[in-house]
């Protein structure tokens, strides 16, 4: 999937004899995954392009840390005070579940507020975007998320492996999260047939695909990872889940008495909705097209440049207003968020449009499209390649 | 077999109110109407402010619940936000013992990023953070013949001692021996000689530093004080326990002159967090090693080289599994060349090089 389809890309440098003429670090040969003989590569930068884009984005990143200060502080309080307030009036309208539109509402307010707490605070406090406050409450090392995937493992598989190894096939667990076959780069067998299933299940079920991903099995069955490694993680997700379920399922629905069915529908409710949200938002954020996969060898010395302009060829934006940037946790500006990790995610509305006007000057695609739009386009990419490639 | 601690009713309160809230805290939802009310973090209010000079002002603070009060002449540590970022610092607490609420009394100092908002812009009804109070600077159990010689700020432990001294209304014989610039730089000067009007047993002798004139307006010298004059201020000195506070070429001194009886002589030292005086490299403690890192090299790969056992991650200042908490001293940015830190904050050890000396926690 994510086959360049009209996308500018730097000189496909198979040809070893180009390389005078386009002295592109074999690290930085962006070969799309996609064999489309019309992917004829349509930019070429120069390394000194390329480390000059590099500096340009630095300077955004240098002039956003130095205005960084008290308005930020007060943007996370204030969206942590509103989410935990809607929790509170979600859980108690909840209470009054019997009535369908009590119901509704609390259900809608305590979906929200899961989707909030995992997205625009959780994801983003857990980056280290908040920890320059130096506020112990806000900050990476102690977060702790309504999640059954355990911060620290999170922390591992997410702000490193993923962040670090954007897109690479074999590298970045995202790419399938070790159930889904993503790239043409994964060598298909017939248990990829069930591709759009296994999907649709990931979707309803993303919090649990986001912990076992963390397990990563693969790597035990080919003898790369321990056991017993395996085994504390399992051990570490059943004490998550458990407290999760327990508060969600059983504190919670006892505490309505009589009315314990509604509350306990409503609280499985907004599990799903959350889980639905996160996975569809996720996806679109590295797998539409124009999104581009990358391979183990093009890491060898890649430069800070390289690294930049990897995180942008691989991610994708989505549109929308604040409001929807808000419960995407600002992953709707996913470029900016996969350029910049660790800056404060109320910031990336207000760097994106420089970053874009520089992928016009530099020639690289800058993706971007509506939820629903590219939401489709992972879906095709599923279904394509639950075939094996070359079969329409 | 195992024993479990019997929970007392409020813990397994808290233990049950918190399968509601996991996995945060009750209190991260209580804090939503009161953030003091916190069994985590003890905070407190700011209630009151009170102008004592032109740089220094007193700022009155309402702890939470969970403050245990304190003895006169300790300090507390108090963490405010400083465009949004948290600072800590101690102050000594300069009111009585007990007294309501706590008194700390703050002297800006120039480019003291904490000590200029305390004093310039921190408006009533602020939330601050705030450690129990701390310090061994504490009047003796027995009554006993007092000395304070203090310097400038170093006032203000002692008034804490003062006031609750006077509280009681048993003030032994006490002799104040205090420096400052001048007289409209001195602090608590008016309350100062209201007290010793009031109080046989307290004497007063103020030194204006900044002065030319030779007496001043109560009669005594100015310039700077050589702790040799105490022979003439004070004749018995020797016989009193002295307390000292102020900047540490008076704490030096001090230490000199009661070398003979160290055991009667205490100290109050506030030293400023330290500073990197710039440059590349130097010398970083990570835990018990000491480790020289070169101009250029990170934190991460000196002490790995050192064998230190190091948190890392992406190695390149992205994923944050690799930072530590900072003692002391400074780091500098090796990406942009910045020199910061703060005691306590975490650093990224994989994007920090040396600048100076500095030490580190190891996990």
């Amino acid at each position: 999937m994510t086959a360049t389809l009209d996308r500018p890309v730097t000189e496909n440098a198979t040809v070893t004899d180009d390389v005078d003429r386009h002295p592109v670090r074999p690290s930085l040969q962006l070969v799309p995954s996609s064999r489309r003989s019309d992917v004829e590569a349509t930019t070429s930068l120069t390394p000194e392009q390329i480390e000059e884009l590099g500096r340009r984005l630095d300077a955004i990143r240098d002039r956003v840390l130095a205005e960084r200060g008290e308005s930020d502080a007060a943007y996370i309080r204030k969206v942590i005070s509103s989410q935990r307030a809607l929790e509170i009036g979600g859980r108690a309208l909840l209470f009054a579940g019997v009535l369908p539109p009590a119901w509704i509402a609390g259900t809608a307010m305590l979906s929200i507020a899961k989707i909030m707490e995992n997205m625009e605070i959780g994801h983003n406090v857990m980056h280290g975007q908040w920890d320059w406050m130096r506020d112990p409450k806000i900050h990476s090392s102690t977060w702790e998320w309504d999640n059954v995937s355990s911060s620290a493992e999170w922390k591992n598989s997410h702000n490193y492996m993923h962040h670090t190894y954007t897109n690479v096939v074999g590298k970045d667990r995202d790419v399938g999260y070790g159930i889904l076959r993503l790239s043409e780069e994964q060598k298909w067998n017939p248990y990829y047939l069930g591709n759009p299933v296994y999907n649709f299940l990931l979707s309803l079920f993303f919090q649990w695909g986001v912990a076992l991903h963390d397990l990563e099995v693969e790597k035990v069955v080919a003898g790369e990872k321990p056991l017993s490694r395996v085994w504390e993680q399992v051990k570490s997700i059943g004490r998550k889940a458990a407290k999760q379920f327990t508060k969600d399922y059983l504190v919670f629905p006892a505490l309505a008495g009589p009315f314990f069915l509604p509350v306990l529908a409503g609280n499985l409710t907004a599990n799903l909705v959350r889980n639905v949200w996160t996975h569809a938002v996720i996806f679109c954020g590295h797998f539409p097209t124009g999104a581009v996969q990358f391979s183990e060898e093009q890491l060898e010395g890649e430069t800070r440049g390289q690294w930049y302009v990897r995180q942008m060829l691989g991610s994708a934006n989505l549109d929308g207003g604040p409001l929807f940037h808000l419960m995407t946790g600002q992953l709707s500006f996913q470029i900016e968020h996969h350029l910049f990790p660790d800056l404060p995610s109320n910031r990336y509305s207000e760097v994106a449009p420089e970053v874009r006007e520089l992928c016009r000057e530099y020639g690289l695609e800058y993706t971007t499209g509506s939820l629903g739009k590219q939401y489709l386009q992972v879906l095709r990419t599923i279904n394509r390649l639950a075939l094996p490639n070359g079969t329409r | 077999m195992f024993r479990v601690a019997p929970l007392r009713p409020g813990r397994r309160l808290l233990a049950a109110a918190t399968a509601m809230t996991t996995p945060l805290l009750p209190e991260d939802f209580l804090g939503l109407v009161d953030p003091l009310w916190s069994t985590t973090q003890l905070r407190g209010r700011v209630v009151s402010r009170r102008r004592e000079t032109d740089r220094a002002v007193s700022v009155t603070i309402r702890p939470g619940a969970a403050w245990n009060g304190h003895r006169a002449g300790q300090y507390v540590r108090v963490g405010i936000d400083v465009d949004g970022v948290r600072y800590w610092r101690s102050y000594s607490l300069s009111c009585a013992q007990d007294a309501e609420h706590l008194t700390i009394t703050v002297q800006a100092v120039p480019d003291g990023v904490v000590s200029q908002k305390l004093v310039r812009d921190l408006p009533i009804g602020t939330v601050v953070q705030l450690e129990q109070a701390a310090g061994d600077f504490v009047l003796p159990d027995a009554p006993a013949p007092l000395l304070m010689v203090t310097a400038g700020s170093g006032i203000t432990p002692v008034m804490g001692m003062l006031r609750t001294l006077d509280a009681t209304g048993a003030v032994p014989d006490v002799v104040v021996v205090h420096s400052a610039p001048s007289a409209t730089d001195s602090i608590f000067a008016a309350e100062l000689e209201a007290m010793a009007g009031r109080r046989d047993g307290l004497r007063v002798i103020t030194r204006h530093t900044a002065e030319r004139s030779s007496r001043n307006e109560n009669g005594h010298r100015d310039g700077r004080l050589d702790l040799a004059e105490l022979d003439d201020l004070v004749p018995d000195w020797r016989e009193r326990e002295a307390y000292v506070c102020g900047p540490s070429e008076l704490l030096d001194a001090a230490r000199e002159h009661w070398s003979q009886a160290p055991e009667q002589l205490h100290v109050e030292r506030f030293t400023a967090p330290v500073r990197s005086v710039g440059g590349s490299g130097g010398r970083v403690e990570y835990g018990e090693k000491a480790v020289d890192v070169e101009p250029g090299t990170s934190l991460l790969e000196a002490g790995e080289a050192a064998g230190v056992l190091m948190p890392s991650g992406c190695r390149m200042g992205i994923c944050f599994g690799c930072v530590l908490p900072l003692r002391d001293g400074q780091v500098r940015d090796l990406r942009t060349g910045d020199v910061h830190g703060e005691p306590g904050h975490l650093v990224q050890t994989c994007i920090s090089g040396a600048s100076g000396t500095a030490r580190l926690d190891t996990p």
